[in-house]
């Protein structure tokens, strides 16, 4: 019986957070839009009773996933969110290996430090923080003026509105979710067996290559999984510092919910990218799985 | 039979495979290593052996070359190795946590080294097969390291670690992690594997059983100096001081003053109103020099009477007795209050033992039993 309520807290809380507010958005996707309130129909009427629920579920329909695909605009959006995604989160692990390499290879009491200065950025609000790119990125930004005191350049750059701000957006904001755990995974690394591989004949480099990447590999793939999710729903960081040619499927979302007032498609827009996000979620946690394995 | 004794060390034309000369290491103020001289031969089994801290790990490491001596020389066969790389050295290590590539399959580990020469495919899957032969592992090559246990990790370490064949082979505390039994059992494997390949290995433990078991010779150290450098039954018979008698094995240790007699034998007060002890030493002593006696606890007889014709016998009260199946110590209390270990070998049953506790009994050792030490 204990056992039993221990299982339902966590399931209760599943129910409660997850698949309850999904049904409500999957009702909705297959609704039609009205000019009521709430924005929609059919809605539930218990008061006509079995007549009613019948009622109630012989008008919803598909036609708004329908129109996801008769419309180019929805099916570009999220593959131009998948790319940004993904070439953000090649960048991030490109910028944040080395970070957390050095960290596990910096003395022992300097690395509370240096973790304290990944984690800092989080005791600001991450919208001041988009906001303070704009001040950065912009023709009279300080990077521009930066440049151009440097000589660099003759004229301001157009960074700010591109895709360019975008991905040093979601780079910046993602970077310690990249850090942390492949920290973790090069802190465990055991130096002997780096000693030991270049006791078997590898240079420093190749060491590097044989053993330090395969065994960060898990960090790698855990990091890799915290920036891509996330970014592939982003709306703030295109929508702030993105241009109008900037195409995400968060800023889709966003306008159908608030500048269309169409809820029905824009549930059906969430629907289809919890789909799409479903898959990299059920490898990370295989993979959280895996290593979980590894270290027993 | 070996038709000829092993002893490459006694031999003033043989050439050491490696020659340490004055190397001293220094950690910041922290002198691990001081200038220290070193010879070790080809296919010698050598035994750096000494308690933790005393720089053993660090000689072993700078043959390795992880570390670079602060002054000094380390030659291999000839040629001085310091600042050569451990990837460009022929020495191997086996590390004391085994460092086994925990990705790589036991067979991918033992290949790790060949590959990285590019040797052909053909010759490393050979190699391969013959060091997992070797180290009996061969159902094992295709596991991780993870999916085998201890003893068979241990052998997957030493078998990646001979694969390349190297001119020394490097074994930091190789049976640490083992239990008792095992440790037994794998150290006369390593004689044997030893033996087999005719490779040279420096194995560093704290365990002085374990030195004395496989090694050739064995080098006691403390604090950064060689102690003793000898084969182990003269480290176990004749020790060169109290230090190296009291760090292999067990032993009784009397203070006393020599006075020199006949054909190398002294006279040793040791207590006051007591007869004087005999011992001989081949190292002189002058009279009234302080001295120590080292017996060894089986060396010392134990009987109810006083033996006739003894020439050491003392008399004390049995205070403790330590079964140890096989044999049995007694710690013997004399009346000064020193306590005297004597060990005997339990061939009746212990129903008929003639003494127990607080029995009063006579020691007694010869005049060769115990070696007189200058401190």
């Amino acid at each position: 019986m204990r056992r039993f309520l221990l299982i339902a807290v966590p399931y209760f809380w599943l129910l409660a957070l997850f698949l309850v507010p999904f049904v409500i958005v999957f009702k909705i996707s297959l609704s039609d839009i009205a000019l009521a309130i709430p924005p929609y129909t059919p809605t539930l009427d218990f008061s006509a009773g079995w007549a009613g629920v019948r009622a109630f579920f012989s008008a919803l329909d598909f036609e708004n996933f329908t129109w996801l695909t008769q419309d180019d605009l929805y099916w570009k959006a999220y593959l131009s969110s998948l790319w940004i995604a993904l070439i953000s989160t090649a960048i991030t692990l490109a910028v944040g290996y080395p970070i957390a390499y050095a960290m596990a290879r910096a003395p022992e009491e300097w690395r509370p430090t240096l973790m304290m200065l990944v984690i800092l950025p989080f005791w600001t609000s991450f919208l001041i923080r988009v906001y303070a790119w704009m001040g950065i990125l912009s023709q009279e930004g300080f990077l521009n003026q930066f440049l151009m005191w440097l000589g660099i350049i003759n004229e301001p750059l157009t960074i700010l509105n591109t895709n360019t701000a975008v991905y040093i957006g979601i780079v910046y904001t993602y970077l310690p979710f990249m850090i942390l755990p492949i920290y973790a995974a090069l802190d465990r690394l055991d130096e002997s067996l780096i000693e030991a591989a270049e006791d078997l004949g590898c240079s420093r480099l190749s060491a590097f290559w044989l053993v330090t990447v395969p065994l960060s590999r898990n960090g790698i793939a855990a990091g890799s999984f915290l920036v891509f999710i996330p970014a592939l729903g982003e709306f703030v960081i295109p929508s702030l510092l993105g241009g109008s040619g900037t195409l995400m499927i968060g800023k889709v979302l966003w306008e159908e919910f608030f500048s269309n007032r169409d809820w029905p498609v824009a549930s059906a827009v969430a629907i289809i990218l919890l789909a799409i996000l479903v898959i990299p979620i059920v490898l990370f946690q295989r993979n959280q799985q895996k290593q979980a394995e590894a270290e027993q | 039979m070996q038709s000829t004794v092993f002893t490459p060390w006694e031999d003033p034309d043989a050439k050491p495979l490696i020659r340490f000369q004055n190397v001293t290491k220094r950690f910041g103020t922290f002198t691990a290593i001081d200038d220290l001289s070193l010879d070790i031969y080809e296919r010698e089994f050598f035994a750096l052996l000494g308690p933790s801290g005393c720089g053993k790990t660090t000689m072993m490491r700078m043959l390795g070359g992880f570390e670079t001596p602060t002054e000094g020389r380390i030659e291999l066969a000839g040629k001085d190795i310091v600042g050569v790389p451990p990837n460009k050295r022929a020495v191997n290590m086996m590390f004391q946590s085994y460092a086994l590539f925990p990705h790589l399959s036991v067979w991918d580990n033992i290949a790790f080294g060949l590959r990285r020469d590019k040797r052909p495919k053909a010759e490393i899957e050979a190699r391969v097969a013959e060091m997992l032969k070797l180290t009996r592992l061969e159902k094992f090559a295709g596991r991780k390291p993870h999916q085998i246990s201890g003893g068979q990790r241990q052998r997957v370490a030493l078998a990646r670690s001979l694969a390349k064949a190297p001119k020394l082979l490097l074994l930091d505390e190789p049976l640490g992690a083992l239990d008792a039994k095992l440790r037994q059992d794998t150290q006369f494997e390593l004689m044997d594997i030893q033996e087999k390949t005719g490779t040279t290995f420096v194995i560093v433990t704290h365990d002085q059983e374990e030195a004395m078991t496989v090694a050739s010779r064995v080098a006691v150290m403390d604090e950064g100096k060689l102690i003793q450098v000898a084969t182990p039954d003269r480290i176990y018979e004749s020790p060169a001081n109290v230090y190296v008698a009291d760090f292999i094995g067990d032993v009784n240790i009397i203070e006393g003053r020599a006075t020199p007699g006949e054909d190398d034998t002294y006279a040793i007060d040791w207590a006051e109103g007591e007869v004087p002890l005999q011992a001989t030493s081949a190292t002189r002593f002058d009279k009234g020099q302080t001295c120590y006696l080292a017996i060894r606890p089986e060396k010392v007889t134990i009987s109810t009477d006083r033996p006739e014709g003894a020439v050491n016998a003392v008399q004390g009260k049995v205070l403790d007795i330590a079964y140890l199946g096989n044999l049995s110590t007694y710690h013997v209390e004399l009346p000064s209050g020193m306590v005297i270990k004597a060990q005997t070998a339990n061939t009746r049953r212990i129903s008929r033992r003639s003494f127990t506790w607080e029995d009063p009994v006579w020691l007694s050792w010869t005049v060769t039993g115990g070696v007189l030490l200058a401190g």
